[in-house]
């Protein structure tokens, strides 16, 4: 891999607000990284004439002496369930091939008007079911430290497209993991933020009481800044929430006195050597510089997946019941009545992943066993919520691993559905409770590949969270 | 043991409105009951003092302003995405036979 490095953030707005870059070269410039890498397979579609139109204006701003705003002239890239302008929305899902969107993303409308100009869609599991990018209708994409890998999933694409270089940073969503694992398997930052802190308007929804938008990029201070412009209550998404007063933009923590507590289920069986070393290097750290660290039990941790995979699907399956052939989308023509255009656009257009998760939850819902799975995964969610609750009585900040593996070799978690959910043991329970959690590259194994550490905070503590990242970002070696 | 038996499968199928192919019918038997046993595990948890939870934003009654808002949504670039349309109307197969 020969990564493109783009400076941070701010930097690069800087330049193009002083008219020392322009926003077209910047765009031109991602585009052509993006055509440059395509054997890995991380874009699907590119924006290329809505996006150099938007440069186009930011360069016009610039000239006219009007500010574009804080990411003036940034490229970026949208993960497939993102509705941009411009092209086709198919959320990795052949279901939605020709769907144009007829409006836009909130959180895609807020960095436009930041200036922020989207270039590209990623590739991801189909309608973000998996953790490989394997269930994508269009092809997997491929690691970037090891092209036999997968980069994890879902939102696969934007991970590696950041770890690349083609863009300095994605948009993921994050369901159960899709931001923080695949940011793990890439090297790259990636922030859950507490659910709700950024608006669901305009995209593709998964399981809505666990959907968050969040961003991927190189750094903590960039997904500040990127967290900073679509943070905040949107009055086309009833379950946003009010931003912070001082917005997002963090100064790095001071680490002393801070207290973390390191949960002990986290680091138990099943995560490997590996992905342990790394995060016991990384809490040693934090030990020496000062920090009050603490062995935490949160014992509903061993629930989380069973509870996860109870609400997700059921979820799942009332969110994909939309997609009929009808008004948008793939359309079976063959049918002679309307159920069986149901059945058929629906059986053709839907791939496996979505049709076992449409099924499960369709069960899991169904009169009769309601309170048996469903209502009971809703009273074990209460449980785990309870758990950090208390946890953060008298703790700042939880760390555990992220994965308990590495990027795993393409093909080999495809056999059985269960082993592919695995992969997101670590990173559902703060799904489940909707605190903020993030990814943080901070080492490699023996053979080169990427090991996160995952931070996570009470509720609303997004701005603090970014904070303590930053720092742990300074004493990486 | 299998809980969801051939027939099980097939009625959630047919109650979700999705075409199985015979090929994928004895892999999701096998698959969905698979997880089925794993999410059992739940059921050996007391959670007896528990309240369920649907949402962890703590919002209740999110009101607007009683006011129409243009967002500008137009008809037109709607009806594009329709497979079939007829006098600006979507077009379905027929519901009643008469």
């Amino acid at each position: 891999m020969i990564k493109h490095s783009w400076l941070a953030l701010d930097k690069i707005a800087d330049s193009v607000r002083q008219g020392s870059v322009s926003a077209v070269d910047l765009t031109k410039k991602a585009l052509t990284l993006i055509d440059d890498n395509n054997d890995y397979n991380t874009v699907i579609l590119k924006l290329e004439d809505r996006a150099l139109e938007l440069a186009k204006e930011v360069d016009r701003k610039v000239k006219r002496g009007q500010d574009p705003g804080p990411l003036a002239g940034v490229p970026y890239i949208a993960k497939d369930n993102f509705l941009v302008y411009g092209g086709e929305a198919r959320a990795g899902s052949k279901i939605l091939n020709g769907f144009v969107p007829p409006y836009q993303a909130s959180a895609v409308n807020r960095l436009e008007a930041a200036g922020a100009i989207c270039v590209a869609k990623a590739n991801m599991d189909a309608f973000a079911h998996g953790g490989s990018t394997e269930n994508s209708d269009f092809g997997v994409v491929k690691n970037p430290y090891d092209k036999t890998r997968v980069p994890g999933g879902s939102s696969g694409g934007s991970a590696a497209a950041v770890a690349l270089g083609l863009v300095p940073f994605a948009l993921g969503t994050d369901t159960g993991g899709s931001i923080r694992q695949p940011s793990s398997y890439c090297g790259v930052f990636g922030l859950k933020p507490t659910y709700g802190l950024i608006s669901r308007s305009g995209v593709i929804a998964m399981g809505s009481s666990l959907d968050c938008i969040g961003p991927i990029t190189n750094s903590a201070a960039d997904a500040a800044l990127v967290v900073d412009v679509m943070a905040g209550r949107d009055p086309l998404d009833a379950t946003t929430i009010e931003r912070v007063k001082e917005g997002y933009v963090a100064k790095p923590l001071n680490l002393r006195g801070l207290k973390i507590g390191v949960v002990k289920e986290y680091v138990g069986d099943g995560v490997a050597d590996d992905v342990k070393q790394a995060f016991a290097q990384t809490v040693a750290k934090l030990k020496k510089a000062g920090a009050d660290v603490h062995e935490v039990s949160l014992p509903s941790t061993k629930l989380a997946l069973a509870c996860y995979y109870i609400i997700c699907p059921a979820e799942v399956s009332s969110n994909l019941s939309r997609y009929d052939g009808i008004r948008y989308g793939y359309h079976d023509e063959s049918s002679k009545s309307l159920e069986e255009s149901y059945v058929k656009t629906r059986g053709q257009g839907f791939g496996k992943e979505a049709k076992r998760r449409i099924m499960i939850g369709t069960f899991v819902l169904s009169s009769g066993y309601y309170d048996a799975y469903y209502k009971k995964a809703m009273t074990v969610r209460t449980m785990l919520i309870q758990e950090f609750e208390s946890a953060f009585k008298t703790l700042d900040f939880l760390v555990g691993p992220v994965a308990p593996t590495v990027a795993f070799k393409i093909g080999e978690k495809t056999k059985n559905p269960l082993d592919m959910y695995m992969t997101d043991v670590l990173t559902v329970p703060a799904n489940l409770a909707g605190i903020p959690a993030a990814s943080i590259p901070v080492g490699y194994n023996k053979q080169g590949l990427p090991i996160g550490f995952q931070l996570m905070s009470a509720m609303h503590n997004d701005r603090d969270l970014l904070g303590l990242a930053m720092s742990i970002e300074g004493l990486r070696s | 043991m299998p809980k969801l038996s051939k027939e099980d499968v097939l009625k959630l199928a047919r109650l979700a409105r999705l075409e199985l192919q015979p090929d994928e019918i004895s892999e999701y038997i096998d698959e969905i009951n698979r997880i089925l046993n794993y999410v059992e595990q739940l059921k050996l948890v007391d959670t007896n003092a528990m309240i369920p939870t649907n949402q962890v934003t703590g919002l209740i009654n999110v009101m607007r302003s009683d006011q129409i808002i243009n967002y500008g949504y137009d008809p037109k670039s709607l009806l594009k995405n329709v497979p079939k349309v007829k006098d600006h109307q979507i077009e379905v197969k027929r519901m009643v036979e008469l």
